[in-house]
């Protein structure tokens, strides 16, 4: 039984009396532990996936199981870390933390455990030092961190990233990247990451889902990435297995799979 | 000759140059220090205090010339000070019936669109909240509110004079649906233009629907519920002056009224200035206090 199965998952959306099939017969089985990315070109679905995996969309068809219970309705056992951080802006950095760590560790960890285990999370991330700023008087990455110790701090069965890098410049990037791969090691956590960034997907991943295009997507490609970890970008720039990895994904994205707003 | 005279000539102003800097150099910190920051203090508050002072010295001149010949059907400046001398200098009068001084009308009027414009505050921001959240609600009260909207302020008095028999509380009903409106659709804009990502947020962290209520709508819409209450003083402060015209009364509007029945026009005038510097105290009053609380929010 995996860890958490998307079962014959298909969405359509009804827009003024037309149907649009945006996902169709989405199977994906992960394990404790895996870092999965899904891959394709943007309005491909894949954010869908996520979304339904979050529970803030219900699937048309199929479903979705964590832990052998169907997920029904978004939850923090599945903790998503939005594309554009999402942090409440009338809130501190230390606030949006604990907004979530309260609300789920409510009855069960003390006032002073909630308060540490905050601090913990935002210096797993490297945010301690700034939790009394408010979240427009850091940059950008910083905010992506913030939005990562939230998730985090709920100590989720899976994270979520939607596009977390996505709006930050390559060199922070990189930099956030390495602090994922870094929480992922010490803590073992389950992540479905959302990405258009190849290098990215197999520099993180364990796995790459890639997607086909819409209308009626659905996972073309599931690949294995046999890199061992501790992964270091440096060491992987002549490595051979990364660099087919690499090649498979982009043979896929950009030979078979064309974007088709790109093909014309 | 001359030739060398100006070769001389040249050099001259060059040498007392370089003694001329090191001369002011240890000099120069000090003094100009104090010097600048005077200057400094001076030049913002010739640029932030000359300009509107200068303005009004202007309008204020204009004003007199235009109404100094002995046809002119309006007060000058000087004759206004000199008619309304008694009414200038004792704004806190006591007499019988209307004549009081001018601090009592206006705190009439104040106590008035004070009642008014709270039970808009609360019945806006209450019906904002439920057509920004209720589809069905918007869908169903939004055409009625944007109809009604419409109707001037003045219209709506001789409805509630029937109804409520009685000025005082008709002048409140004037004020209330005039500010009423403009708070309602602010707070309702400003509900639906929460962002998606901070309902997802709401959702994956379950938050019951007082947290959310609290936790993220208040704060969202606070900026727009601002810029209704500002819009909606503004309009009561509009509003009360042409209802207490009709009803009588102490009051700001119907001293005005008094007034030009009375052939008073230099009353009229000290009365007008109260109005506007009480409107743009109202005005930066609420202001000030959304500016207290969106402290941090605006930004993003």
């Amino acid at each position: 039984m995996a860890y958490l199965k998307i079962d014959h998952v298909g969405i359509s959306f009804q827009r003024a009396g037309a149907t649009t099939e945006v996902l169709r017969d989405v199977n994906l089985s992960i394990e404790k532990g895996e870092y999965v990315s899904i891959i394709g070109h943007s309005g491909c679905g894949k954010s869908t996936v996520l979304n339904i995996v979050a529970g803030l969309l219900p699937p048309s068809q199929g479903g979705v199981l964590l832990e052998g219970r169907a997920v029904e309705g978004p939850g923090p056992d599945r903790a998503v870390v939005f594309q554009n951080h999402s942090l409440l802006p009338w809130l501190t950095v230390r606030e949006n933390v604990e907004l979530a760590v309260n609300k789920v560790f409510r009855g069960r960890k003390s006032k002073a455990e909630r308060r540490d285990w905050t601090r913990h999370n935002l210096e797993l991330v490297h945010m301690a030092h700034a939790e009394n700023k408010r979240p427009h008087e850091i940059s950008g990455g910083m905010k992506q961190r913030v939005g990562i110790a939230r998730a985090l701090a709920m100590e989720p069965k899976i994270l979520l990233l939607d596009e977390p890098f996505g709006a930050l410049d390559a060199l922070t990037r990189a930099h956030l990247q390495d602090q994922v791969m870094e929480i992922h090691s010490r803590l073992g956590n389950t992540i479905i990451m959302i990405t258009h960034d190849v290098d990215e997907a197999v520099l993180l991943s364990d796995r790459i889902v890639m997607m086909t295009n819409g209308p009626a997507a659905t996972i073309g490609e599931d690949m294995h990435v046999a890199l061992e970890r501790p992964r270091r970008r440096l060491e992987l720039v002549g490595n051979s297995t990364y660099n087919d990895a690499r090649a498979a994904v982009l043979e896929f994205l950009y030979a078979r799979h064309r974007a088709p707003t790109l093909a014309a | 000759m001359v030739h060398s005279a100006r070769v001389l000539a040249l050099p001259n102003p060059k040498i007392p140059a370089p003694t001329r800097q090191t001369a002011l150099h240890p000099l120069v910190p000090k003094p100009v220090s104090v010097l600048s920051r005077v200057v400094r203090l001076g030049t913002s508050v010739a640029t932030q205090v000359a300009p509107p002072v200068l303005t009004i010295a202007l309008l204020l001149l204009l004003w007199q010339m235009l109404a100094s010949s002995p046809t002119s059907a309006l007060p000058s400046p000087l004759k206004v000070i000199d008619d309304s001398w008694e009414i200038i200098v004792d704004p806190f009068k006591v007499g019988n019936g209307i004549d009081q001084g001018l601090f009592w009308h206006v705190s009439a009027s104040l106590i008035r669109v004070g009642y008014g414009y709270i039970l808009a505050a609360i019945v806006g921001i209450g019906f904002g909240v439920l057509l920004g959240q209720s589809t069905l609600a918007m869908r169903g009260l939004d055409p009625v509110f944007q109809v009604l909207r419409t109707i001037p302020p003045l219209a709506w008095l001789p409805l509630s004079l029937a109804a409520f028999r009685d000025g005082q509380p008709s002048a409140i009903f004037v004020i209330f649906i005039t500010s009423v409106w403009p708070i309602l659709i602010n707070t309702s804009v400003g509900i639906r233009n929460i962002p998606q990502d901070y309902r997802n947020v709401a959702k994956v962290l379950r938050l019951s629907p007082i947290e959310f209520f609290t936790r993220i709508m208040v704060p969202a819409t606070v900026p727009h519920m601002f810029t209704g209450l500002r819009i909606g003083i503004g309009l009561s402060w509009l509003a009360i002056v042409a209802a207490e015209m009709l009803i009588g009364g102490v009051g700001i509007g119907f001293f005005i009224w008094d007034a030009w029945n009375s052939s008073l026009i230099s009353d009229i005038i000290v009365a007008l200035v109260y109005v506007g510097v009480v409107g743009f105290l109202l005005d930066r009053s609420i202001a000030a206090i959304g500016h207290l609380l969106t402290r941090g929010t605006a930004a993003q």
